[in-house]
């Protein structure tokens, strides 16, 4: 292949390597596929630049602090978006008191409890098919258990339930993911000292993974505020001027406002679903970057 | 509760008494921390349990809500097969053909445009794209997975619906197409993260024989590692599949929502999933047609729970023979 046979291999050492045709060949095409790769893969991510930048650009002028701490009126065509705000607020917090210690328990037994037997496939089983349920069959669940079974009608608490136990997988994988990343030498150390399981769980393991379960809290937090199916049948109202005053109360919900200025409410002003909209990604990509941030600087701090 | 289990106290032979060698005694470590262990272990448990306990119950309340229809009044060929969705007709009609022709359009129109889009961006981040670009890229795709699905379905209002319109000169913008693109967009980030992680399994020293043979980068990645990570991109095709299947609120707001088979791009089109979430609010509790709501959550969970169950066995097959 390479031309040892041409004249400037004897003068310089260098030509003995240089690329033949057919590599250069090679090399060109590479060059090219590498560009259209990322052209490729550019293609897919203008959308989202554009997206927030239609965002921005519609929405930003109505976003003042005045549109987020006044109540709605008119159905949601005028005033602000507060009571939704706090009722989003509400629903995440459900949401996160209830998955949040389950998942994280969740984690605790497969990364460090389970063996490799037919339960711990079946809970992964679960845990992968339970992320993969639709929102939608989500809600029809909340309706059926939370609802009606247990009876708290629709209600913060209601809509709550339904969320945590669609983030649920979202905490326990991140969990495990970070347990996981804790050294096997640290838990065999601790356990040469004699503590128990859950000792070293508890003293060792735990306190080296917790941005993994803070990264995971920021998870549940984007995924609860961002869904709209799951809330619309289980608590969240279409249109309402008060506070919820406790669990058992309904509330609106920044999501399904959105949703529901942008399709039955006549009479918005074309600025308003955009602003609500931006709002809604605001909020959700703010908590994103606190949980890059985590990672990276997690992935930059530990030595092992 | 410090070093309870630690340090064990030397057998006191007077202690021995009860029927016990001293040895025994010696060896018992069911101190507080040995209780305190065995109660984190139970409740641990219950937690890894949920995951299980929650499928079922998902699967348990969703079948009995609908059940009465479905046992007395339900002629399953009918609804599959029957070409009419009107539930708030005289006699009502609930044939689903209609929304499970609307959802396979949307779902294929979806994976038509993601699943390329996907690939090449998981190819370039994980096999050519070095350091900070790679960053910066596996951020860009995770903005796009992080944006909630009403703000696409606003988009698809939005700018989506103007923009076909004038493009392609069509009466409506609310369509197969906008829904299809919309729902493309929202499946690729998913399918690239675990398209990726598939070709991150691919163990590096395939890569460095190849490279030692005098392979190129794109060599290495069209002969080597693509071929050896098939199973689990065909698994992150089917996952992107189930996601587009199951979304909501998105597709209601970008397909027009018009409960009639789509003949072509350019139709609108309902969804199984935006027929629920539609109608679901104003079906009386426990009617016909709010249980013939819950049955189409029923297949919407079976169907979705048998594509995660293959493309689980897909990725396990494949470890398996690892």
């Amino acid at each position: 292949m390479t031309s040892i046979e041409s004249p400037e291999a004897f003068d310089g050492h260098a030509s003995v390597f240089a690329p033949s045709a057919n590599e250069r060949k090679a090399l060109s095409v590479q060059q090219l596929l590498k560009l259209g790769f990322l052209a490729v893969t550019l293609l897919l991510l203008i959308p989202a630049a554009a997206i927030l930048g239609v965002l921005v650009w519609e929405g930003a002028p109505g976003l003042t602090w005045e549109f987020l701490t006044t109540k709605p009126t008119d159905n949601g065509a005028a005033g602000g978006i507060s009571t939704a705000l706090v009722g989003t607020v509400w629903m995440t917090g459900v949401a996160l008191a209830c998955s949040l210690p389950l998942g994280v328990a969740a984690a605790i037994y497969l990364s460090e409890y389970a063996r490799d037997n037919w339960l711990t496939r079946t809970i992964n089983i679960a845990i992968v098919n339970l992320a993969g349920v639709p929102s939608i069959v989500h809600a029809l669940f909340g309706i059926g258990a939370f609802v009606y079974f247990l009876q708290f009608g629709k209600s913060v608490l209601a809509a709550g339930c339904t969320l945590a136990v669609m983030t649920l997988p979202v905490v326990i994988v991140s969990t495990r993911e970070s347990l996981q990343a804790v050294p096997q030498a640290f838990r065999d150390a601790c356990w040469n000292m004699g503590a128990t399981r859950w000792q070293t769980i508890w003293k060792i393991v735990l306190p080296n993974s917790g941005s993994g379960i803070l990264t995971g809290l920021i998870l549940v937090v984007c995924r609860a505020v961002g869904e709209t199916a799951p809330i619309m049948f289980t608590g969240a109202v279409f249109f309402r001027q008060f506070y919820p005053s406790g669990l058992f109360d309904k509330s609106m919900a920044l999501s399904y406002h959105l949703f529901s200025v942008s399709t039955h409410v006549k009479g918005v002003p074309a600025h308003i679903p955009f602003t609500v909209a931006l709002t809604l990604i605001l909020v959700v990509l703010s908590m994103n970057a606190v949980a890059i941030y985590f990672r990276m600087k997690l992935r930059g701090s530990k030595k092992w | 509760m410090k070093n309870k289990s630690t340090v064990t106290p030397a057998p006191r032979p007077e202690l021995a008494t009860s029927g016990r060698d001293a040895w025994a005694d010696a060896l018992d470590r069911r101190d507080r921390a040995w209780c305190l262990d065995l109660a984190a272990r139970l409740l641990v448990l219950i937690g890894g349990v949920s995951a299980i306990l929650f499928i079922g119950a998902i699967f348990l309340f969703i079948t009995t809500e609908g059940l009465d229809f479905m046992l007395n009044r339900m002629e399953f060929g009918s609804l599959l097969f029957g070409s009419r969705w009107e539930p708030t007709v005289e006699p009502p009609e609930y044939g689903a053909f209609p929304l499970i022709m609307g959802t396979l359009w949307i779902t294929a129109v979806a994976m038509i445009i993601g699943v390329p889009l996907a690939f090449a961006a998981a190819v370039y981040v994980g096999e050519f794209a070095r350091g900070r670009q790679r960053e910066w890229l596996k951020i860009g795709i995770e903005v796009l997975a992080a944006i909630p699905s009403v703000v696409w379905g606003v988009i698809g209002l939005y700018v989506m619906a103007p923009l076909i319109k004038s493009t392609f000169n069509v009466q409506i913008g609310l369509n197969v197409l906008n829904a299809g693109v919309i729902l493309g967009l929202m499946a690729a980030p998913i399918i690239a993260t675990i398209a990726e992680d598939a070709l991150k399994a691919v163990p590096e020293s395939y890569r460095e024989a190849a490279e030692s043979l005098g392979a190129t980068r794109w060599q290495v990645i069209w002969k080597v590692v693509l071929p050896h990570a098939r199973p689990g991109l065909s698994a992150a095709v089917l996952l992107g599949v189930g996601r587009a299947f199951g979304e909501t609120i998105a597709v209601l707001m970008a397909s027009g929502h018009r409960l009639m088979a789509p003949e072509g791009v350019f139709d609108s089109a309902a969804t199984l999933t935006a027929t629920i979430a539609a109608e679901l609010g104003e079906a009386a509790v426990g009617s016909d047609h709010y249980q013939v709501l819950f049955v189409l959550g029923l297949l919407l969970f079976l169907i979705t729970f048998s594509v995660n169950l293959i493309a689980d066995r897909i990725v396990r097959g494949r470890k398996a023979a690892k």
